[in-house]
């Protein structure tokens, strides 16, 4: 068998193998060595020679000879009793450290597989696994003169074979599944049946008629017994095989689907056999026999029921975990796998009960849980599963190379090879003559033979029939090496040769392609249609059922088993959005730029076109990629035109570019993810928009030409806005996250909003009253309804902090009136929280929630710390709009434009610079200005105002 | 089958409208009785309302449609070959049969199943689906789950990956090729009971 081994290597020469093959080699001796002779292996090698080497050995050496180890360490020993700097601790590790080599190796081995394109196209990777297990296991057992490694049934239906099955239950296209159900029910049962019994009765015959040797000694039971564990489809290989050859997803859905659920099948059947060759067949009574009909509807109907139930559970579960967000990917894990482990329990069809579980919560769950832990839940079930995979394809591999396996009986093996295919063949044949009748897609030919070739049996008949106690099976022995050959042939040869099979026939291939919007509606809409005219025909047909279930759906289990908030939203919307997400990644990909291209590959969006003016400048500088840069540094007191136009650059990029964002934020909460960026982006946006908004609220003053559409789509979109504030915004697509100019009325914005703004909203509520004097006594004299009501603050321009610190920048610039709300971003997200209950408990008072109100910070901490050291003192800079030497022609403009306004008389800014320097702010300030902060002793200043200013308790800032 | 016949005989013009449709005998009588209850005045035809007696089509959010669909334009009655003709467009296609290029494109072609659909877009029959008729629709199929914004997007959008000529409308040109790779025989057909 080893030859045979070499021999198929050989025989299979190609780059990887070859490859794997020269870099095992050297072990052996080593391995030898490690074994027998507790040398101290140089310092290198330790690692590859525990992993072959016995584990028992290894444990007595370091039992024996500790100090040995320290050998190969780098470290300085003390040799002698007492204590021991280093020790080795192999027996402490053991398990895992197998575990995770083992991991390793076949991770490793995958790498190893896809480095030749060419070579992976043809050869599937389940193939080349089982080689490298068939490599692997000739090692160990040169090395050890006997197999230590085989693919342990416990091992494989505890751990390996749920990893695949939940992922391929969670992940099973469901409708493709449904609307075939018919078809896999069918092959799965049937089929199987068919399959189970032939072969048993065939082999049987044939060991009758002699060709099979008479040591083989087995009767009718224990014929029907292998027959039953090598009839069934394996999920695993048809998974692993059929992943690569791309089929159309109505085939795969039918054989991987048959795979699945023939398991029921397979479960009891075995079980039953067993139980018969226990009492002997002649004992067995006719009741039996209706036992086992009624077993199999017990273990099929039980398990899938045992699936739902947990599903529900599941789907249930994570309507809740908004809170705890970070382990919503482990109740999808946990309660897939506890699906699988109840239905072990009690002994029903686990499979079943999984693919189940997995097909029923996927669509809730995905609703409920985030989008960050959709990902998670994606990649750890990938991971897993494939990982899993391999390990198995090895362990099969490994397990074929072990003495105590090879019973050969050629009439046996070719039997039930020749078997085993012509009944799978004729049984798809017969069962889709069948099933064409009602069919309304009907199987063709080439789909028949596809299916028929592609039956392969696995991991699952192994285990099944490794599982057998030899003292019952007498021919166990024999058993187990058919398995083996019929695993290998078909796995290998046929899924070397299915994918050419495929091609020949002109199969028609999957299209990876993600359907249109247009798709997606009209696909709806003929679901509709067909539903009605079914129901016109009076025919209740599937259309009709699927659609009253989708009723029921609607009705009752999705409000039960989805957030509130997620019900409410429709799939239809949700592929909209996905798409729209899809293509801002490829415009990116392409190197283009969301904020322009989108805008320009997306003209439909006609209705956003008033973009505000400052968009469009900053669109413009980021199109042309100028180098403009933030901190304009230089000092050019030569007012012109070049003045003119940096001023108006700088005050655009202050006012429109995000911040800069930090990479990585140090957080230590377990718990809790930190805000992430994108959050942050949104709030960013909001302010943005509020910002715009107020502007153009101002504008309108004037010009009250806007159009009444626009502005009733806006509204749309900010309470669209707000009802994904729950959920970082993930649905909102590109063309949203423009800073589009929202001109609500602040009625309405406070209306919609929504909880979890609410501080935000807070801070955004300053109204600048008529000029009073000092801004903190201000605002308290503001009934709270004028504040809710009050039409928004017209905030005139006021320097940015470039501006008033660089000379040649005042009178300009406008003081962005999100400014408070910066202040309220910074509050860390563990104190919000209290932040929000401070704030609620003063509404709550008669004085309005005005007093929140911060100060602009920059202006107070200037203020108080007297003024920046930079010519110009902060009462003078503001100096309205004709202070001579500062000013520039634009910012005098639209000082002066403001001026004209009587609003503008009326309402003065509340952080207006012309007010004498203010008294301490309420609020600490609050470093607010960084983002256009180009000077960096106001840090300093920021971080030294005083902390116990602020009558609530503030988190330290950020910065 | 005696019965069959029985009832075959009582419809007229049977032999012209089974080759016409493609509908067989069984098919004829099944609808035929159909016909018959969904009649309940034995007036000869159907009218809406006789439609509006079927409960399920209430819950379908374009049943109206769907059953204006059937009444040709102008028109108040159906009769049964109407009836079964519009019926057969949502035959699945018989792929063995060979196509003759000289016998008219059959009923449950490709062609009139997207037609059909089309129709039931295109309201005013101008041969284009306009942005408001696209809203209908799509305000009539998703219900109260998305705000009038989010609709409007959605029909923006739409429209913008149809719309290949920019008149801001889908032709039926256009209607089908933004559907060409699905595989409308499959997606438009119903399995009638044989």
């Amino acid at each position: 068998m080893l030859s045979l081994t070499l021999v198929l290597l050989v025989s299979a020469a190609c780059e990887a193998s070859t490859d794997l093959y020269v870099s095992e080699t050297p072990l052996p001796p080593e391995l030898v060595r490690s074994a027998v002779s507790p040398v101290p292996t140089p310092a290198g090698s330790p690692y590859t020679a525990e992993e072959y080497g016995h584990p028992g050995i290894a444990l007595a050496r370091s039992a024996d000879e500790p100090a040995s180890a320290t050998d190969s360490g780098e470290s300085s020993h003390h040799h002698g009793g007492g204590y021991k700097i280093v020790q080795w601790e192999w027996s402490y590790v053991q398990t895992p450290y197998i575990i995770a080599i083992w991991l390793l190796v076949a991770s490793v081995a995958k790498i190893l597989f896809h480095f030749s394109q060419r070579f992976t196209t043809v050869v599937p990777e389940s193939c080349m696994l089982i080689l490298l297990g068939l490599v692997l296991g000739g090692i160990v057992l040169m090395a050890n003169k006997k197999q230590l490694y085989q693919l342990d049934p416990g091992l494989f239906f505890l751990f390996l074979l749920p990893t695949i099955v939940g992922d391929a239950g969670y992940f099973m296209p469901a409708r493709l599944f449904f609307d075939n159900l018919g078809a896999i029910l069918m092959y799965a049962v049937v089929g199987t049946l068919w399959n189970a019994f032939c072969t048993g009765f065939c082999l049987y015959g044939v060991k009758l008629a002699g060709v099979i040797d008479d040591k083989v000694e087995a009767g009718l039971m224990e014929f029907l017994l292998f027959g039953a564990l090598i009839s069934a489809v394996d999920p695993v290989a048809v998974l692993a095989v059929f992943e690569e050859v791309h089929v159309n997803e109505m085939l795969f859905i039918i054989v991987f689907g048959e795979s699945l659920l023939n398991d029921a099948v397979t479960v009891v059947l075995y079980k039953v056999y067993i139980s018969f060759v226990e009492v002997g067949p002649g004992n067995v009574q006719t009741a039996d026999y209706f036992k086992g009909v009624a077993s199999f509807l017990i273990v099929s109907i039980g398990g899938t029921l045992v699936g739902l139930i947990f599903a529900v559970i599941l789907a249930f579960v994570t309507r809740f975990t908004k809170k705890v967000r970070i382990i919503e990917p482990l109740f999808v894990f946990l309660l897939v796998y506890l699906a699988y482990l109840t239905a072990e329990l009690f002994s029903l069809s686990a499979i079943l009960s999984m693919t189940f579980c997995g097909i029923g919560c996927n669509k809730y769950v995905e609703a409920n849980i985030s989008q960050k832990s959709r990902t998670t839940v994606k990649y750890t079930m990938k991971t897993l599963a494939s990982i899993a995979e391999t390990i198995i394809f090895i362990f099969l591999g490994i397990s074929a190379v072990d003495k105590s396996k090879w019973a050969w009986d050629t009439g046996l093996i070719s039997c039930t090879l020749i078997f085993i295919f012509v009944f799978r063949a004729i049984g798809v044949v017969g069962q889709t003559w069948v099933l064409n009748w009602f069919r309304l897609v009907p199987l063709d030919k080439i789909d028949q033979v596809v299916m028929s070739y592609g039956g392969l049996r696995g991991a699952v008949a192994f285990a099944l029939v490794v599982l057998l106690d030899g003292e019952q099976v007498k021919a166990k022995d024999y058993f187990v090496a058919t398995t083996i050959v019929v695993v290998f042939f078909t796995v290998m040869f046929q899924g070397l040769t299915i994918k050419p099979l495929v091609k020949w026939l002109k199969v028609p291939r999957s299209t990876n392609r993600k359907p249109t919007i247009n798709e997606e509606i009209h696909e709806r809409a003929f679901d509709h249609i067909l539903t009605a005219v079914e129901d016109i025909a009076g025919l209740n047909g599937y259309h009709h059922w699927r659609d009253k279930w989708e009723q029921f759906d609607k009705n009752y289990l999705s409000k039960l088993l989805m957030r509130k908030s997620v019900y409410r939203k429709s799939e239809l919307w949700e592929a909209y959005q996905k798409i729209n997400i899809r293509d801002a990644i490829s415009v990116i990909d392409q190197g283009g730029n969301v904020l322009t291209s989108a805008r320009l590959s997306l003209p439909s969006m006609a209705s956003r076109t008033s973009f505000p003016e400052v968009t469009n400048v900053t669109n413009y500088l980021r199109e042309n990629g100028s180098g403009v840069c933030l901190d304009l540094q230089v000092i050019d007191t030569v007012p012109g035109a070049k003045m003119e136009e940096e001023t108006e650059m700088h005050r655009a990029l202050a006012g429109n570019l995000y911040k800069p964002r930090k990479r990585y934020q140090s957080h230590y909460s377990r718990h809790f993810m930190t805000v992430g960026e994108k959050e942050k982006q949104d709030r960013e946006i909001f302010q943005r928009n509020m910002r715009t908004r107020l502007e153009n609220f101002k504008s309108t003053r004037y010009k009250r030409h806007k159009k009444d559409r626009s502005q009733k789509k806006r509204k749309g979109s900010d309470a669209k806005e707000q009802e994904s504030s729950d959920k970082p915004r993930r649905n909102v697509s590109w063309q949203d996250k423009d800073p589009v100019v929202v001109p609500v009325e602040f009625e309405n914005e406070k209306n919609e909003q929504s909880e979890p703004e609410k501080d935000e909203d807070v801070g955004i509520t300053f109204v600048a009253r008529k000029a009073p004097e000092t801004p903190k006594e201000r605002p308290k004299s503001v009934p709270a309804a004028l504040d809710v009501c009050q039409s928004p603050a017209i905030v005139p321009p006021s320097p940015t902090c470039g501006e008033k610190n660089l000379p040649w920048k005042s009178g300009v610039g406008t003081l962005p009136p999100c400014v408070s709300v910066e202040a309220t971003k910074i509050i860390p997200i563990d104190l919000q929280q209290a932040w929000n209950q401070s704030i609620s408990s003063l509404e709550s008072l008669a004085s309005p929630p005005v007093p929140l109100e911060p100060q602009h910070p920059r202006v107070s901490a200037l203020s108080r710390l007297g003024g920046p050291p930079r010519p110009l003192s902060t009462g003078s800079v503001p100096a309205p709009p004709v202070t001579g030497q500062f000013q520039f022609p634009g910012g005098k403009d639209e000082e002066e434009e403001s001026a004209l306004s009587q609003q503008q008389q009326e309402i003065q800014p509340l952080m207006s610079s012309t007010r004498p320097p203010p008294p301490p702010p309420p609020l600490p300030a609050q470093p607010a200005g960084k983002r256009r902060n180009p000077c960096v002793y106001l840090r300093s200043l920021v971080t030294a105002s005083p902390p116990g200013s602020e009558p609530h308790s503030r988190g330290p800032t950020q910065l | 089958m005696g019965s069959t016949a029985s009832t075959l005989s009582k419809i007229p013009d049977v032999e012209t409208l089974m080759q016409e449709t493609g509908f067989t005998p069984a098919h004829m009588v099944r609808l035929y009785d159909r016909f018959k209850a969904l009649d309940k005045e034995r007036k000869g035809h159907l009218c809406p309302q006789d439609f509006g007696a079927i409960k399920e089509l209430a819950e379908n959010p374009i049943g109206d449609r769907i059953v204006g669909a059937f009444f040709s334009q102008g028109q108040e009655t159906l009769d049964f070959h109407s009836f079964v003709r519009i019926l057969a467009h949502f035959r699945p296609v018989d792929k063995d049969r060979p196509r003759d290029p000289n016998v008219p494109e059959p009923i449950n072609s490709r062609s009139n199943k997207l037609k059909f659909a089309f129709q039931l877009y295109d309201q005013d029959k101008d041969g284009k689906i306009s942005r408001a008729e696209l809203l209908q629709v799509l305000r009539a199929m998703l219900e109260m789950q998305v705000t009038e914004e989010q609709l409007e997007s959605i029909a923006d959008r739409t429209i913008q990956e149809a719309d290949l000529d920019r008149d801001e409308a889908i032709s039926f040109d256009e209607f089908r090729k933004s559907l060409e790779k699905v595989n409308i025989d499959h997606k438009m057909s119903i399995r009638f009971l044989r």
